[in-house]
């Protein structure tokens, strides 16, 4: 497994993201092609004990089996994926355990069918450095640290060269359209710039998976409009997104939305095919037109 | 991640709390100078002790008056030591492993040259042989002899510091010097000793005993009577000729009722020697407390520096930083603060130790520099290497949502 995941990482490390990528190992298990990015089956988490127990994710317990429901989750390769539901609801739970950032209390995540349970501390740092980019609701930049160097950072881990690091770092920002605030600190960057830098910062490794909790949860609509557009195009170059979200407006740049409610999909609707361009880009004028306030005229 | 980004993260670190950082590296500092400083004074005394063990010669015996602990209850009566005791002594038919008896008589005055006047640590009334078995050289000028003694010749042979302190540079060999009233023609000075302890053994003025006693003490006890052996294996055999010719000079029976001391000055020293080796061994514990409350320091700092970076630590692993990369960080703040910390230590230590400090002068036990570096370096390590590893092992979330 390790050395299965290290090749895989190695790959996908020396810069291109998995798109096109041979059929994997695992993948030729699956009699039916490549196995999805992201496979969550009966995903349970819990905080506290006994009465104080909090079931995070997975619903209530069935009074008649004593089981709780558990999340069952598939995402495939190039989808993007909003995910929706009221405060409380589990969605950042969700969203952690798919980064890797924390651990189910019960289920199994396979990424790339590969049983995440069953890595080690350092497997799941390249895990977290070469396969999936985190977007923060709350940015998390590294304090006194600047945009350049907060870019750099993912690929310092990941033991990328200093020149070829900038480079690419302020590629990332330019992308971002911050190419001329690289060497600003957070304090110096408003809140629509520090998220474009956590949006370059996740970018910057060329992940396969770009995860992002509420993305324009603190924004306004023109840096909201900004940021949908750049998530837009990352998916129309194909890589995976699963993004969390309050907002119709942004649920609509979805190719598919879910709905959670106390910790369970309730709803899952398909917007638009798996493979091809997001919504906002296979027809930008109809897209436009169906905007539910003047979205356009403020973003352009 | 190579070491260099290591180290270059580290120094960034410590920089972003200059105060805080300099703070903990002044708590290594004094830590690391005060181990160097307190075992560089414990050694510089004991080994001062050591110089005039080699300086007195070791075939010297002291007979003073007065009993052993608890003699002084047994004995009916303390007979004070007297000329005569010293002239029993002399005699080779009881006491052949004796080479040289010197009766002592001292006191305190005030010696006066040309209107410059000094007060004299010391006034010695003694016999020529005192000289050797002192181990006292003259530098200028001749000891008095025999035949001044028979005489009560008023002559002195002074102390460098006494010769210095009333002649400056001028030769004092021929002048008179007035003591407490009585003038003396000094015919030698005594090499310079150099001083020990709290006395100056070269502030002193010796002359014949009768002289001394005429005109200061008068005739009656002496201080004490200086013998030497014919041998450093003699001293043995010699303390206990002393013992039994004074016995039955004293009329004393019971050898556990003495109203005398013999005392080596060999054991002497080497009893302060001891004394002096605790004493380092307490300096030096001292030292290392403090070298242990500056890494308590160090420990403290890496605590309140981990628990306030802890978000920063989740968003670092957040985006794939691997544990070892942030333990190093971490660790290479901490060995950068003791290095840092104990290399100026060294310094403070190696430039505390050039001063006099309460009259000893300090000297450096190399090993005491190396070990109180490495111990400091070590300490720094392994206290850093704690909360780090604490902070290292979080999952990102939990460190992200610590506040
Ligand atoms: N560390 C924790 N300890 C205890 N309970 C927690 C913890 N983290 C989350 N919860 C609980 O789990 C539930 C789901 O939280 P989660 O953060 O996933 O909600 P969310 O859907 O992201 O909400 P929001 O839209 O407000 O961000 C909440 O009821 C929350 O109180
Ligand atoms: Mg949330």
């Amino acid at each position: 497994m390790k050395q299965l995941l290290r090749g895989r990482l190695g790959r996908d490390g020396t810069g291109g993201h998995r798109v096109g990528d041979p059929v994997t190992a695992a993948a030729e298990e699956s009699p039916w092609g490549p196995s999805p990015v992201i496979e969550v089956r009966s995903l349970l988490k819990t905080y506290g004990h006994g009465d104080a127990t909090v079931r995070a994710l997975g619903g209530e317990v069935d009074p008649v089996t004593g089981v709780s429901p558990g999340v069952d989750l598939v995402v495939e390769q190039g989808d993007m994926v909003a995910v929706m539901g009221s405060s409380g609801s589990g969605k950042s739970t969700l969203m952690n355990i798919l980064g890797c950032l924390d651990v189910p209390t019960s289920g199994r995540y396979l990424l790339d069918g590969i049983d995440v349970g069953g890595l080690d501390e350092h497997q799941l740092s390249l895990v977290r450095n070469r396969k999936i980019g985190f977007v923060f609701q709350s940015f998390n930049l590294v304090p006194r640290t600047t945009a350049l160097a907060q870019v750099e950072l993912p690929l310092a881990y990941a033991g990328v060269k200093a020149a070829e690091r900038r480079r690419r770092a302020r590629a990332a920002l330019e992308l971002v359209g911050l190419g001329d605030r690289v060497d600003h600190r957070p304090n110096e960057l408003s809140g629509g710039q520090q998220q474009r830098v956590a949006v370059a910062r996740a970018l910057v490794t060329a992940p396969a998976m770009l995860l992002a909790d509420e993305p324009t949860g603190n924004l306004d609509s023109h840096s909201t409009e900004d940021v949908l557009a750049i998530i837009d195009r990352l998916n129309a170059s194909g890589r995976t997104v699963v993004l969390i979200t309050h907002e119709d407006e942004v649920a609509r740049h979805a190719k598919r939305v879910l709905r959670l409610v106390d910790g369970q999909v309730v709803a899952d609707v398909r917007q638009a095919p798996v493979d091809g361009p997001p919504p906002a880009l296979s027809d930008p004028a109809v897209f436009a037109a169906h905007a539910p306030h003047a979205l356009t005229s403020g973003g352009s | 991640m190579n070491p260099f980004e290591t180290l270059r993260f580290a120094v960034g670190g410590l920089a972003a709390n200059k105060v805080r950082s300099g703070l903990t590296m002044l708590g290594v500092l004094i830590g690391v100078a005060a181990v160097i400083i307190l075992l560089a004074v414990g050694n510089g005394s004991s080994q001062a002790v050591k110089d005039s063990i080699e300086k007195l010669g070791t075939n010297a015996l002291t007979v003073s008056s007065g009993g052993g602990f608890g003699g002084q209850s047994t004995a009916t009566s303390t007979k004070p030591l007297t000329v005569d005791d010293a002239r029993a002594l002399a005699d080779p038919a009881s006491a052949p492993d004796v080479e040289s008896v010197a009766p002592e008589v001292t006191t305190s005055q005030t010696a006066l040259y040309d209107g410059t006047s000094h007060s004299v640590n010391q006034v010695v009334g003694t016999y020529p042989a005192y000289f050797k078995a002192s181990n006292s050289k003259v530098a200028k000028g001749d000891y008095f002899s025999a035949d001044d003694v028979l005489n009560s010749r008023k002559v002195a042979v002074i102390g460098s510091t006494t010769a210095t302190d009333l002649f400056g540079t001028a030769s004092p060999v021929g002048r008179k010097i007035v003591v407490g009233g009585t003038p003396f023609t000094v015919v030698g000075v005594l090499e310079t000793k150099g001083g020990t302890g709290f006395q100056d053994p070269d502030d002193t003025v010796i002359a014949p005993l009768p002289t001394v006693q005429n005109a200061f003490t008068g005739f009656g006890p002496i201080s004490q009577i200086l013998v030497e052996a014919k041998s450093a294996d003699a001293t043995t055999p010699a303390q206990n000729e002393i013992t039994t010719v004074l016995m039955s000079q004293h009329g004393i029976k019971d050898s556990s009722a003495l109203d005398f001391r013999v005392s080596s000055q060999a054991s002497l020293l080497t009893t302060q020697a001891s004394t002096n080796k605790t004493f380092t061994v307490l300096l030096g514990a001292v030292a290392a407390i403090s070298l242990l409350v500056g890494g308590i320091g160090i420990t403290n700092i890496m605590l309140v520096t981990v628990t306030e970076r802890t978000r920063e630590i989740g968003i670092r692993k957040a985006i794939g930083a691997p544990k070892g990369v942030i333990l190093g960080q971490f660790l290479a703040e901490s060995t950068l603060l003791s290095l840092v910390g104990g290399g100026l230590g060294v310094v403070g230590g190696l430039v505390g130790s050039r001063f006099t400090i309460v009259g000893i002068t300090p000297v450096v036990i190399p090993q005491s520099v190396v070990w109180a570096f490495v111990i400091a370096v070590a300490i720094g390590l392994f206290f850093g290497s704690y909360p780090a590893n604490r902070a290292a092992s979080l999952r990102p979330i939990e460190a992200l949502r610590h506040e």
